[in-house]
Protein backbone atom coordinates (compact mmCIF):
# COMPACT_ATOMS: atom_id res chain seq x y z
CA UNK A 1 0.00 0.00 0.00
CA UNK A 2 2.51 2.14 1.34
CA UNK A 3 5.12 1.11 -1.92
CA UNK A 4 2.09 2.03 -3.95
CA UNK A 5 1.54 5.61 -3.05
CA UNK A 6 5.35 5.80 -2.89
CA UNK A 7 5.23 5.09 -6.68
CA UNK A 8 2.35 6.92 -7.38
CA UNK A 9 3.84 9.79 -6.08
CA UNK A 10 7.07 9.12 -8.37
CA UNK A 11 5.27 9.15 -11.51
CA UNK A 12 3.56 12.21 -10.32
CA UNK A 13 6.67 14.08 -10.33
CA UNK A 14 7.74 12.78 -13.32
CA UNK A 15 4.58 13.92 -14.99
CA UNK A 16 5.29 17.38 -13.48
CA UNK A 17 8.78 17.50 -14.69
CA UNK A 18 7.88 16.66 -18.21
CA UNK A 19 5.09 19.20 -18.35
CA UNK A 20 7.77 21.93 -16.43
CA UNK A 21 10.60 20.76 -19.77
CA UNK A 22 7.26 21.45 -22.10
CA UNK A 23 6.93 24.59 -21.06
CA UNK A 24 10.34 25.86 -20.95
CA UNK A 25 11.04 24.46 -23.95
CA UNK A 26 7.79 26.64 -25.50
CA UNK A 27 8.91 29.28 -24.04
CA UNK A 28 12.63 29.17 -25.38
CA UNK A 29 11.17 28.55 -28.85
CA UNK A 30 9.29 31.83 -28.62
CA UNK A 31 12.31 33.65 -27.58
CA UNK A 32 14.57 32.09 -30.25
CA UNK A 33 12.36 31.63 -33.09
CA UNK A 34 12.30 35.77 -34.32
CA UNK A 35 16.49 35.53 -33.79
CA UNK A 36 16.53 32.17 -36.12
CA UNK A 37 14.39 33.44 -38.44
CA UNK A 38 16.16 36.97 -38.82
CA UNK A 39 19.50 34.40 -39.36
CA UNK A 40 17.52 32.45 -42.07
CA UNK A 41 15.86 35.07 -44.20
CA UNK A 42 19.26 36.97 -43.94
CA UNK A 43 20.64 34.51 -46.50
CA UNK A 44 17.65 34.26 -48.46
CA UNK A 45 16.36 36.46 -51.75
CA UNK A 46 13.88 38.61 -50.89
CA UNK A 47 11.26 36.70 -53.30
CA UNK A 48 11.65 33.60 -50.88
CA UNK A 49 11.75 35.22 -47.59
CA UNK A 50 7.86 34.81 -46.82
CA UNK A 51 7.83 31.87 -48.79
CA UNK A 52 5.40 29.11 -46.91
CA UNK A 53 6.19 26.46 -45.43
CA UNK A 54 8.89 28.47 -44.09
CA UNK A 55 11.86 26.91 -45.12
CA UNK A 56 14.68 27.43 -41.85
CA UNK A 57 17.84 26.51 -43.57
CA UNK A 58 17.60 27.93 -47.18
CA UNK A 59 18.97 25.29 -49.79
CA UNK A 60 21.03 27.58 -51.60
CA UNK A 61 22.09 30.21 -49.00
CA UNK A 62 22.38 33.73 -50.43
CA UNK A 63 25.66 34.96 -48.85
CA UNK A 64 25.88 38.10 -50.88
CA UNK A 65 23.81 39.48 -48.77
CA UNK A 66 26.25 40.10 -45.83
CA UNK A 67 28.57 41.50 -48.82
CA UNK A 68 25.79 43.91 -50.61
CA UNK A 69 24.82 45.31 -47.41
CA UNK A 70 28.45 47.34 -46.65
CA UNK A 71 28.20 48.86 -50.26
CA UNK A 72 24.30 49.68 -49.68
CA UNK A 73 24.26 52.25 -47.46
CA UNK A 74 27.65 53.12 -45.16
CA UNK A 75 27.70 50.19 -42.32
CA UNK A 76 30.86 50.02 -41.98
CA UNK A 77 30.90 53.84 -41.05
CA UNK A 78 27.94 53.59 -38.46
CA UNK A 79 29.34 50.43 -36.89
CA UNK A 80 32.60 52.74 -36.53
CA UNK A 81 30.66 55.35 -34.73
CA UNK A 82 28.83 53.11 -32.54
CA UNK A 83 31.74 51.20 -31.43
CA UNK A 84 34.00 54.63 -30.90
CA UNK A 85 30.54 56.27 -28.88
CA UNK A 86 29.91 53.13 -26.78
CA UNK A 87 33.89 52.68 -25.87
CA UNK A 88 34.21 56.34 -25.07
CA UNK A 89 31.20 56.17 -23.05
CA UNK A 90 31.79 53.15 -21.36
CA UNK A 91 35.19 53.72 -20.47
CA UNK A 92 33.92 57.62 -18.97
CA UNK A 93 31.57 56.38 -17.12
CA UNK A 94 33.37 53.29 -15.30
CA UNK A 95 36.46 56.04 -14.14
CA UNK A 96 33.99 58.83 -13.25
CA UNK A 97 31.54 56.64 -11.56
CA UNK A 98 33.96 54.95 -9.69
CA UNK A 99 36.10 57.90 -8.97
CA UNK A 100 33.02 59.07 -7.49
CA UNK A 101 31.48 56.43 -5.87
CA UNK A 102 34.56 56.11 -4.08
CA UNK A 103 34.40 59.25 -2.13
CA UNK A 104 30.74 58.71 -1.29
CA UNK A 105 31.31 55.36 0.27
CA UNK A 106 35.07 55.45 1.61
CA UNK A 107 35.22 59.39 2.89
CA UNK A 108 33.82 61.93 5.02
CA UNK A 109 33.59 65.60 3.80
CA UNK A 110 31.42 68.73 4.06
CA UNK A 111 28.57 68.41 2.16
CA UNK A 112 28.76 65.27 1.46
CA UNK A 113 24.53 64.19 1.90
CA UNK A 114 23.23 67.07 0.27
CA UNK A 115 25.52 66.31 -3.18
CA UNK A 116 24.29 62.40 -2.65
CA UNK A 117 20.76 63.86 -2.30
CA UNK A 118 21.55 65.69 -5.57
CA UNK A 119 21.63 62.32 -7.66
CA UNK A 120 18.83 60.65 -6.00
CA UNK A 121 16.77 63.53 -6.42
CA UNK A 122 16.99 63.41 -10.07
CA UNK A 123 17.19 59.34 -10.45
CA UNK A 124 13.54 59.70 -10.69
CA UNK A 125 13.10 62.08 -13.32
CA UNK A 126 12.47 60.73 -16.70
CA UNK A 127 15.45 61.22 -19.48
CA UNK A 128 12.25 61.94 -21.72
CA UNK A 129 11.11 64.81 -19.51
CA UNK A 130 13.74 66.96 -20.23
CA UNK A 131 15.10 66.09 -23.21
CA UNK A 132 13.98 69.19 -25.07
CA UNK A 133 15.66 72.08 -23.10
CA UNK A 134 19.06 69.51 -22.78
CA UNK A 135 19.09 69.82 -26.80
CA UNK A 136 18.27 73.42 -26.96
CA UNK A 137 21.03 74.12 -24.73
CA UNK A 138 23.73 71.37 -26.42
CA UNK A 139 22.39 73.23 -30.20
CA UNK A 140 23.37 76.69 -28.66
CA UNK A 141 26.91 75.16 -28.40
CA UNK A 142 26.86 73.82 -31.63
CA UNK A 143 27.29 70.21 -30.24
CA UNK A 144 24.21 69.03 -32.13
CA UNK A 145 26.09 66.74 -34.93
CA UNK A 146 29.21 65.85 -32.81
CA UNK A 147 29.62 62.70 -31.06
CA UNK A 148 30.59 64.85 -28.67
CA UNK A 149 27.01 65.41 -27.69
CA UNK A 150 26.25 61.85 -27.31
CA UNK A 151 29.11 61.30 -25.27
CA UNK A 152 28.36 64.02 -22.49
CA UNK A 153 24.51 62.79 -23.28
CA UNK A 154 25.59 59.39 -21.67
CA UNK A 155 28.86 59.46 -19.93
CA UNK A 156 27.26 60.63 -16.20
CA UNK A 157 24.78 58.77 -15.12
CA UNK A 158 23.56 59.07 -11.62
CA UNK A 159 22.85 55.24 -11.82
CA UNK A 160 26.76 54.36 -12.01
CA UNK A 161 27.85 56.19 -8.94
CA UNK A 162 24.98 54.45 -7.31
CA UNK A 163 26.08 50.83 -8.75
CA UNK A 164 29.36 51.36 -7.40
CA UNK A 165 29.15 53.42 -4.44
CA UNK A 166 26.68 50.14 -3.26
CA UNK A 167 29.67 47.57 -3.95
CA UNK A 168 32.41 50.00 -2.15
CA UNK A 169 30.03 49.82 0.51
CA UNK A 170 30.75 46.44 1.63
CA UNK A 171 34.66 46.25 1.33
CA UNK A 172 35.92 46.40 4.89
CA UNK A 173 36.84 50.33 6.31
CA UNK A 174 39.71 48.70 7.49
CA UNK A 175 41.31 48.07 4.65
CA UNK A 176 41.07 52.17 3.65
CA UNK A 177 42.81 52.69 7.12
CA UNK A 178 45.42 50.43 7.00
CA UNK A 179 46.70 51.37 3.78
CA UNK A 180 46.10 55.40 4.76
CA UNK A 181 48.53 54.22 7.52
CA UNK A 182 50.52 52.98 5.15
CA UNK A 183 50.86 56.32 3.77
CA UNK A 184 48.97 55.47 0.15
CA UNK A 185 46.81 58.92 -0.64
CA UNK A 186 43.36 58.48 -1.54
CA UNK A 187 44.22 58.25 -5.01
CA UNK A 188 46.28 55.59 -4.21
CA UNK A 189 43.76 53.38 -2.18
CA UNK A 190 41.15 53.83 -4.86
CA UNK A 191 43.93 52.74 -7.76
CA UNK A 192 45.71 50.00 -5.95
CA UNK A 193 43.08 48.73 -3.75
CA UNK A 194 39.74 49.60 -4.65
CA UNK A 195 39.13 49.07 -8.43
CA UNK A 196 40.94 45.54 -8.49
CA UNK A 197 38.65 44.60 -5.79
CA UNK A 198 35.68 45.93 -7.55
CA UNK A 199 35.75 43.59 -10.22
CA UNK A 200 31.85 42.29 -10.10
CA UNK A 201 30.87 45.38 -10.12
CA UNK A 202 32.81 46.96 -12.37
CA UNK A 203 32.11 44.23 -14.78
CA UNK A 204 28.07 45.24 -14.07
CA UNK A 205 28.00 48.39 -15.10
CA UNK A 206 30.62 47.83 -18.01
CA UNK A 207 27.81 45.60 -19.79
CA UNK A 208 24.95 47.62 -18.68
CA UNK A 209 26.98 50.81 -20.20
CA UNK A 210 27.69 49.17 -23.02
CA UNK A 211 24.20 47.42 -23.65
CA UNK A 212 22.58 50.82 -23.42
CA UNK A 213 24.74 52.95 -25.48
CA UNK A 214 24.98 50.60 -28.35
CA UNK A 215 21.15 50.01 -28.26
CA UNK A 216 20.17 53.96 -27.69
CA UNK A 217 18.13 55.18 -30.07
CA UNK A 218 16.32 58.02 -29.28
CA UNK A 219 19.43 60.44 -28.05
CA UNK A 220 21.60 59.74 -31.42
CA UNK A 221 18.15 60.47 -33.46
CA UNK A 222 17.46 63.81 -32.01
CA UNK A 223 21.19 64.49 -32.23
CA UNK A 224 22.78 62.98 -34.98
CA UNK A 225 21.05 63.90 -38.59
CA UNK A 226 24.18 63.85 -40.81
CA UNK A 227 24.85 60.49 -42.53
CA UNK A 228 28.63 60.23 -41.86
CA UNK A 229 27.81 60.37 -37.87
CA UNK A 230 25.10 57.80 -37.62
CA UNK A 231 25.44 55.22 -35.11
CA UNK A 232 24.32 51.79 -36.43
CA UNK A 233 21.04 51.73 -34.85
CA UNK A 234 19.51 55.02 -36.76
CA UNK A 235 21.74 53.92 -39.57
CA UNK A 236 20.02 50.27 -39.39
CA UNK A 237 16.30 51.99 -39.47
CA UNK A 238 16.90 54.69 -41.55
CA UNK A 239 17.50 51.49 -43.78
CA UNK A 240 14.68 50.03 -43.53
CA UNK A 241 12.56 53.53 -44.22
CA UNK A 242 14.34 53.54 -47.44
CA UNK A 243 14.45 50.07 -49.00
CA UNK A 244 11.36 48.55 -46.58
CA UNK A 245 11.25 45.50 -49.37
CA UNK A 246 14.83 44.38 -49.53
CA UNK A 247 14.25 41.81 -47.05
CA UNK A 248 16.97 39.90 -46.77
CA UNK A 249 19.88 43.01 -46.61
CA UNK A 250 17.33 44.18 -43.41
CA UNK A 251 17.93 40.84 -41.51
CA UNK A 252 21.61 40.59 -42.45
CA UNK A 253 22.38 44.19 -41.30
CA UNK A 254 19.86 43.33 -38.15
CA UNK A 255 22.39 40.56 -37.63
CA UNK A 256 25.22 42.89 -37.87
CA UNK A 257 23.86 45.41 -35.53
CA UNK A 258 23.40 42.32 -32.51
CA UNK A 259 26.26 40.65 -32.93
CA UNK A 260 28.46 43.01 -30.34
CA UNK A 261 26.13 43.15 -27.74
CA UNK A 262 26.01 39.10 -27.81
CA UNK A 263 29.75 38.94 -27.72
CA UNK A 264 29.73 41.02 -24.73
CA UNK A 265 26.18 39.54 -22.90
CA UNK A 266 27.45 36.10 -23.33
CA UNK A 267 31.12 36.75 -22.25
CA UNK A 268 30.14 38.99 -19.27
CA UNK A 269 26.00 37.44 -18.17
CA UNK A 270 27.11 36.20 -14.88
CA UNK A 271 28.12 39.79 -14.17
CA UNK A 272 24.88 41.15 -15.67
CA UNK A 273 22.62 38.34 -13.68
CA UNK A 274 23.96 39.61 -10.70
CA UNK A 275 23.48 42.96 -11.36
CA UNK A 276 20.06 43.32 -12.55
CA UNK A 277 19.33 40.61 -9.23
CA UNK A 278 21.19 43.43 -6.90
CA UNK A 279 19.59 46.30 -7.81
CA UNK A 280 16.03 44.66 -8.07
CA UNK A 281 16.74 43.40 -4.42
CA UNK A 282 17.97 47.04 -3.17
CA UNK A 283 15.46 48.96 -4.93
CA UNK B 1 55.17 63.36 32.92
CA UNK B 2 56.11 66.48 33.88
CA UNK B 3 58.53 66.75 30.82
CA UNK B 4 55.69 66.09 28.53
CA UNK B 5 53.46 68.93 30.29
CA UNK B 6 54.93 71.95 28.20
CA UNK B 7 54.62 70.03 25.02
CA UNK B 8 50.95 69.13 25.48
CA UNK B 9 49.55 72.27 26.48
CA UNK B 10 50.85 73.88 23.18
CA UNK B 11 49.43 71.22 20.98
CA UNK B 12 45.78 72.57 21.39
CA UNK B 13 47.22 75.94 20.40
CA UNK B 14 48.25 74.51 17.14
CA UNK B 15 45.98 71.21 16.73
CA UNK B 16 42.84 73.62 15.63
CA UNK B 17 44.95 75.14 12.55
CA UNK B 18 46.45 71.85 11.90
CA UNK B 19 43.02 69.72 12.24
CA UNK B 20 40.96 72.51 10.09
CA UNK B 21 44.17 72.14 7.07
CA UNK B 22 43.60 68.53 7.09
CA UNK B 23 39.92 68.54 6.76
CA UNK B 24 40.49 71.41 4.12
CA UNK B 25 42.53 69.17 2.61
CA UNK B 26 40.44 65.98 2.97
CA UNK B 27 37.49 68.18 1.94
CA UNK B 28 39.39 68.73 -1.53
CA UNK B 29 40.51 65.44 -2.14
CA UNK B 30 36.96 63.98 -1.93
CA UNK B 31 35.61 66.76 -4.34
CA UNK B 32 38.22 66.05 -6.75
CA UNK B 33 37.02 62.29 -6.97
CA UNK B 34 32.87 63.69 -7.34
CA UNK B 35 33.98 66.52 -9.58
CA UNK B 36 34.39 64.68 -12.81
CA UNK B 37 30.99 63.09 -12.56
CA UNK B 38 29.25 66.21 -10.99
CA UNK B 39 30.43 68.79 -13.35
CA UNK B 40 28.92 66.61 -16.19
CA UNK B 41 25.86 65.63 -14.21
CA UNK B 42 25.23 68.97 -13.05
CA UNK B 43 25.31 70.64 -16.55
CA UNK B 44 24.22 68.11 -18.79
CA UNK B 45 21.27 66.91 -16.10
CA UNK B 46 20.06 69.00 -13.76
CA UNK B 47 20.91 72.05 -15.55
CA UNK B 48 18.33 71.24 -18.21
CA UNK B 49 16.02 70.05 -15.84
CA UNK B 50 15.60 73.24 -14.10
CA UNK B 51 15.14 74.64 -17.44
CA UNK B 52 12.47 72.50 -18.62
CA UNK B 53 10.44 73.30 -15.59
CA UNK B 54 10.75 77.04 -16.39
CA UNK B 55 10.40 76.28 -19.83
CA UNK B 56 6.94 74.67 -19.27
CA UNK B 57 5.68 78.00 -18.51
CA UNK B 58 6.77 80.28 -21.87
CA UNK B 59 6.27 80.19 -25.18
CA UNK B 60 9.25 79.55 -27.42
CA UNK B 61 10.01 78.61 -31.16
CA UNK B 62 13.77 78.38 -30.84
CA UNK B 63 13.83 81.54 -33.10
CA UNK B 64 12.00 84.58 -31.51
CA UNK B 65 12.47 85.44 -27.98
CA UNK B 66 11.31 82.79 -24.89
CA UNK B 67 7.62 84.50 -23.87
CA UNK B 68 6.03 83.86 -20.62
CA UNK B 69 3.12 82.25 -20.72
CA UNK B 70 1.97 81.43 -17.57
CA UNK B 71 -0.16 78.42 -17.15
CA UNK B 72 -0.89 78.90 -21.02
CA UNK B 73 0.74 76.18 -22.36
CA UNK B 74 -1.24 73.69 -19.69
CA UNK B 75 -4.91 75.64 -20.17
CA UNK B 76 -4.00 74.49 -23.85
CA UNK B 77 -3.23 70.90 -22.74
CA UNK B 78 -6.51 70.42 -21.69
CA UNK B 79 -8.35 70.84 -25.07
CA UNK B 80 -5.19 69.09 -27.41
CA UNK B 81 -7.28 66.07 -28.64
CA UNK B 82 -3.52 64.40 -29.72
CA UNK B 83 -2.68 65.05 -26.17
CA UNK B 84 -5.58 63.49 -24.40
CA UNK B 85 -5.01 60.61 -27.47
CA UNK B 86 -1.36 60.07 -26.21
CA UNK B 87 -2.37 59.92 -22.60
CA UNK B 88 -4.92 57.77 -22.66
CA UNK B 89 -2.49 55.38 -24.95
CA UNK B 90 0.13 55.93 -22.50
CA UNK B 91 -2.04 54.62 -19.63
CA UNK B 92 -3.49 51.52 -21.90
CA UNK B 93 -0.36 50.73 -22.92
CA UNK B 94 0.79 50.56 -19.12
CA UNK B 95 -2.54 48.43 -18.07
CA UNK B 96 -1.83 45.99 -21.00
CA UNK B 97 2.01 45.45 -20.18
CA UNK B 98 2.61 45.60 -16.08
CA UNK B 99 0.23 42.28 -15.61
CA UNK B 100 1.02 40.56 -18.33
CA UNK B 101 4.76 40.76 -17.73
CA UNK B 102 4.13 40.73 -14.06
CA UNK B 103 3.02 36.84 -14.68
CA UNK B 104 5.00 35.98 -17.76
CA UNK B 105 8.41 36.77 -15.71
CA UNK B 106 6.79 35.01 -12.10
CA UNK B 107 5.92 31.99 -14.10
CA UNK B 108 9.15 31.78 -15.64
CA UNK B 109 11.28 32.15 -12.63
CA UNK B 110 9.06 29.71 -10.73
CA UNK B 111 9.40 27.19 -13.66
CA UNK B 112 13.37 27.97 -13.97
CA UNK B 113 13.51 27.81 -9.67
CA UNK B 114 12.83 24.18 -9.98
CA UNK B 115 15.48 21.68 -10.19
CA UNK B 116 15.98 21.65 -14.09
CA UNK B 117 18.84 20.75 -16.16
CA UNK B 118 19.81 23.53 -18.41
CA UNK B 119 18.67 26.00 -15.93
CA UNK B 120 21.45 28.24 -17.46
CA UNK B 121 20.92 27.63 -21.13
CA UNK B 122 17.07 28.52 -20.45
CA UNK B 123 18.03 31.98 -18.53
CA UNK B 124 20.51 33.26 -20.81
CA UNK B 125 17.58 32.46 -23.57
CA UNK B 126 15.34 34.41 -22.18
CA UNK B 127 16.90 37.22 -21.37
CA UNK B 128 18.71 37.79 -24.66
CA UNK B 129 15.74 39.91 -26.38
CA UNK B 130 15.98 42.35 -23.32
CA UNK B 131 19.41 42.75 -24.32
CA UNK B 132 19.06 43.03 -28.56
CA UNK B 133 18.98 46.00 -30.34
CA UNK B 134 15.45 47.00 -30.43
CA UNK B 135 15.66 48.21 -34.13
CA UNK B 136 17.01 44.75 -35.47
CA UNK B 137 14.46 42.92 -33.03
CA UNK B 138 11.17 45.20 -34.05
CA UNK B 139 12.23 44.50 -37.85
CA UNK B 140 11.99 40.59 -37.53
CA UNK B 141 8.87 41.61 -35.36
CA UNK B 142 7.36 43.46 -38.26
CA UNK B 143 8.15 40.66 -41.25
CA UNK B 144 6.75 37.94 -38.99
CA UNK B 145 3.68 39.88 -38.02
CA UNK B 146 3.07 41.42 -41.36
CA UNK B 147 -0.17 41.32 -42.22
CA UNK B 148 -0.20 39.72 -45.49
CA UNK B 149 2.81 37.77 -46.18
CA UNK B 150 4.08 37.41 -42.15
CA UNK B 151 4.48 33.30 -41.29
CA UNK B 152 1.91 33.83 -37.98
CA UNK B 153 -1.13 35.11 -40.44
CA UNK B 154 0.05 32.36 -42.55
CA UNK B 155 -0.28 29.78 -39.95
CA UNK B 156 -3.51 31.15 -38.57
CA UNK B 157 -4.84 31.19 -42.18
CA UNK B 158 -3.77 27.53 -42.82
CA UNK B 159 -5.44 26.61 -39.09
CA UNK B 160 -8.81 27.88 -40.99
CA UNK B 161 -8.72 31.47 -39.46
CA UNK B 162 -11.08 33.49 -41.83
CA UNK B 163 -11.09 37.28 -40.52
CA UNK B 164 -7.05 37.24 -39.91
CA UNK B 165 -5.80 40.10 -37.54
CA UNK B 166 -4.18 43.66 -39.38
CA UNK B 167 -1.85 43.73 -36.05
CA UNK B 168 0.34 46.69 -36.46
CA UNK B 169 -1.46 47.83 -39.38
CA UNK B 170 -4.98 47.65 -38.23
CA UNK B 171 -6.30 50.21 -35.59
CA UNK B 172 -7.88 47.58 -33.10
CA UNK B 173 -4.92 45.78 -32.92
CA UNK B 174 -2.21 47.80 -33.07
CA UNK B 175 -1.50 48.62 -29.92
CA UNK B 176 -2.14 44.68 -28.93
CA UNK B 177 1.34 44.06 -31.22
CA UNK B 178 2.84 46.61 -29.76
CA UNK B 179 1.70 44.87 -26.03
CA UNK B 180 3.01 41.63 -26.58
CA UNK B 181 6.41 42.72 -28.53
CA UNK B 182 7.08 44.85 -24.99
CA UNK B 183 6.12 41.65 -23.28
CA UNK B 184 8.11 39.18 -25.30
CA UNK B 185 11.35 41.74 -25.23
CA UNK B 186 11.37 42.38 -21.50
CA UNK B 187 10.00 39.45 -19.72
CA UNK B 188 13.74 38.31 -19.16
CA UNK B 189 14.70 41.18 -17.18
CA UNK B 190 12.13 41.21 -14.73
CA UNK B 191 12.33 37.12 -14.35
CA UNK B 192 15.80 37.45 -13.39
CA UNK B 193 14.71 39.51 -10.43
CA UNK B 194 12.04 37.02 -9.77
CA UNK B 195 14.60 34.63 -9.67
CA UNK B 196 16.74 36.51 -7.03
CA UNK B 197 13.80 37.08 -4.74
CA UNK B 198 12.95 33.46 -4.54
CA UNK B 199 16.48 33.05 -3.76
CA UNK B 200 15.63 34.65 -0.66
CA UNK B 201 12.10 33.06 0.27
CA UNK B 202 12.35 30.24 2.96
CA UNK B 203 11.94 26.90 1.32
CA UNK B 204 11.43 25.40 4.76
CA UNK B 205 7.70 26.72 4.88
CA UNK B 206 7.07 25.45 1.69
CA UNK B 207 8.44 21.61 2.75
CA UNK B 208 6.42 22.06 5.66
CA UNK B 209 3.23 22.48 3.75
CA UNK B 210 3.66 20.19 1.58
CA UNK B 211 3.95 18.15 4.29
CA UNK B 212 0.86 18.78 5.38
CA UNK B 213 -1.07 18.29 2.46
CA UNK B 214 -1.43 21.19 1.15
CA UNK B 215 -1.34 21.15 -2.94
CA UNK B 216 0.76 23.08 -5.56
CA UNK B 217 -1.53 25.76 -6.23
CA UNK B 218 -2.33 26.88 -2.35
CA UNK B 219 1.48 26.75 -1.11
CA UNK B 220 2.28 29.09 -4.11
CA UNK B 221 -0.90 31.27 -2.96
CA UNK B 222 -0.41 31.18 0.78
CA UNK B 223 3.22 30.55 1.12
CA UNK B 224 5.71 31.92 -2.23
CA UNK B 225 3.69 34.84 -3.69
CA UNK B 226 3.51 36.17 -0.05
CA UNK B 227 7.19 36.03 0.55
CA UNK B 228 7.54 37.48 -2.82
CA UNK B 229 5.66 40.67 -1.60
CA UNK B 230 8.63 43.04 -1.79
CA UNK B 231 9.87 41.54 -5.50
CA UNK B 232 6.30 41.80 -6.78
CA UNK B 233 5.96 45.61 -5.50
CA UNK B 234 9.60 46.55 -6.92
CA UNK B 235 8.90 44.82 -10.21
CA UNK B 236 5.72 46.65 -10.61
CA UNK B 237 6.88 50.16 -9.82
CA UNK B 238 9.39 49.45 -12.20
CA UNK B 239 7.53 48.33 -15.51
CA UNK B 240 4.99 51.08 -14.44
CA UNK B 241 7.35 53.62 -14.60
CA UNK B 242 9.31 52.35 -17.79
CA UNK B 243 5.82 51.81 -19.42
CA UNK B 244 5.47 55.66 -19.57
CA UNK B 245 8.23 56.25 -21.07
CA UNK B 246 7.66 54.27 -23.89
CA UNK B 247 8.38 55.57 -27.51
CA UNK B 248 11.04 53.62 -29.35
CA UNK B 249 8.52 50.21 -29.76
CA UNK B 250 5.84 52.21 -31.33
CA UNK B 251 8.45 54.55 -33.43
CA UNK B 252 9.50 51.24 -35.40
CA UNK B 253 6.50 49.37 -35.29
CA UNK B 254 3.50 51.28 -35.51
CA UNK B 255 5.01 55.02 -36.18
CA UNK B 256 2.51 55.94 -33.83
CA UNK B 257 -0.54 54.51 -36.23
CA UNK B 258 -2.51 53.52 -37.89
CA UNK B 259 -3.95 57.76 -36.87
CA UNK B 260 -2.54 57.51 -33.61
CA UNK B 261 -3.93 54.62 -32.52
CA UNK B 262 -0.45 53.80 -30.69
CA UNK B 263 0.87 57.61 -30.09
CA UNK B 264 2.02 58.16 -26.33
CA UNK B 265 2.78 61.28 -24.61
CA UNK B 266 6.81 60.61 -25.36
CA UNK B 267 5.92 60.28 -28.64
CA UNK B 268 3.81 63.42 -28.14
CA UNK B 269 7.02 65.41 -26.66
CA UNK B 270 9.31 64.38 -29.80
CA UNK B 271 6.05 65.24 -32.61
CA UNK B 272 6.32 69.12 -30.97
CA UNK B 273 9.38 69.22 -30.45
CA UNK B 274 11.44 67.88 -33.48
CA UNK B 275 8.80 66.96 -35.85
CA UNK B 276 6.54 70.07 -36.05
CA UNK B 277 6.91 73.81 -36.27
CA UNK B 278 8.86 73.77 -33.21
CA UNK B 279 7.05 74.62 -30.01
CA UNK B 280 9.74 73.77 -27.14
CA UNK B 281 7.36 75.16 -23.68
CA UNK B 282 4.32 73.53 -25.02
CA UNK B 283 6.80 70.09 -25.39
CA UNK B 284 8.23 70.56 -22.18
CA UNK B 285 4.37 71.02 -20.81
CA UNK B 286 3.56 67.74 -22.16
CA UNK B 287 6.96 66.31 -20.07
CA UNK B 288 5.80 68.00 -17.04
CA UNK B 289 2.74 65.82 -17.46
CA UNK B 290 4.85 62.42 -18.12
CA UNK B 291 7.41 64.09 -14.92
CA UNK B 292 4.49 63.75 -12.32
CA UNK B 293 3.19 60.64 -13.63
CA UNK B 294 6.78 59.12 -12.97
CA UNK B 295 7.04 61.35 -9.27
CA UNK B 296 3.48 59.60 -8.48
CA UNK B 297 4.49 56.16 -8.75
CA UNK B 298 8.06 57.09 -7.26
CA UNK B 299 6.48 58.09 -4.07
CA UNK B 300 4.46 55.32 -3.55
CA UNK B 301 7.34 53.52 -4.31
CA UNK B 302 9.41 55.69 -1.64
CA UNK B 303 6.50 55.07 0.96
CA UNK B 304 5.67 50.98 0.03
CA UNK B 305 9.66 50.60 0.68
CA UNK B 306 9.51 52.59 4.03
CA UNK B 307 6.59 50.33 5.61
CA UNK B 308 8.50 47.45 4.73
CA UNK B 309 11.27 48.53 6.72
Amino acid sequence: MKEKKLSNKKTNHAITMVIIYAVLILITAAMLIPFIWMLSASVKMNKDVFSFPIEWIPSNPRWQNYVDIWTKIPLLTFVKNSAKLTIIVTLLQLFTSSFAAYAFAKMNFKGKNILFLGYIATIAVPWQAYMVPQFMMMRSWHLNNTHLAIIFLQAFSAFGVFLMKQFYEGVPSELCEAARIDGLTEYGIWFKIMLPLSKPALSTLTIFTFVNTWNDFLGPLIYLTRNELKTIQIGLRMFISQYSAEYGLIMAASVIALIPVLIVFLSLQKYFVQGVASTGLKG
Amino acid sequence: MTGNAPASSQAPKKAPAKKSNRALRNNLTAYSFIAPNFIGFCIFTLVPMVFAIGLSFCNWDGVHPVEFNGLGNFAALLKDATFKTAFVNTIVYCLGTVPLTLVCSLGLALLLNQNVKLRNFFRTVSFFPYVASLVAVAAVWNMIFSPSMGPVNMILSALGVENLPRWAAGKDTAMITVILFSVWKNMGYYMVIYLAGLQGTNPSLEEAAALDGANKWHIFRHITLPQLRPTTFFVTITLTIASFKVYDQMYMITQGGPGNATITLVYDIYNIAFVNTPKYGYASAVAMVLFAMVLIITLIQFKGSSNDN
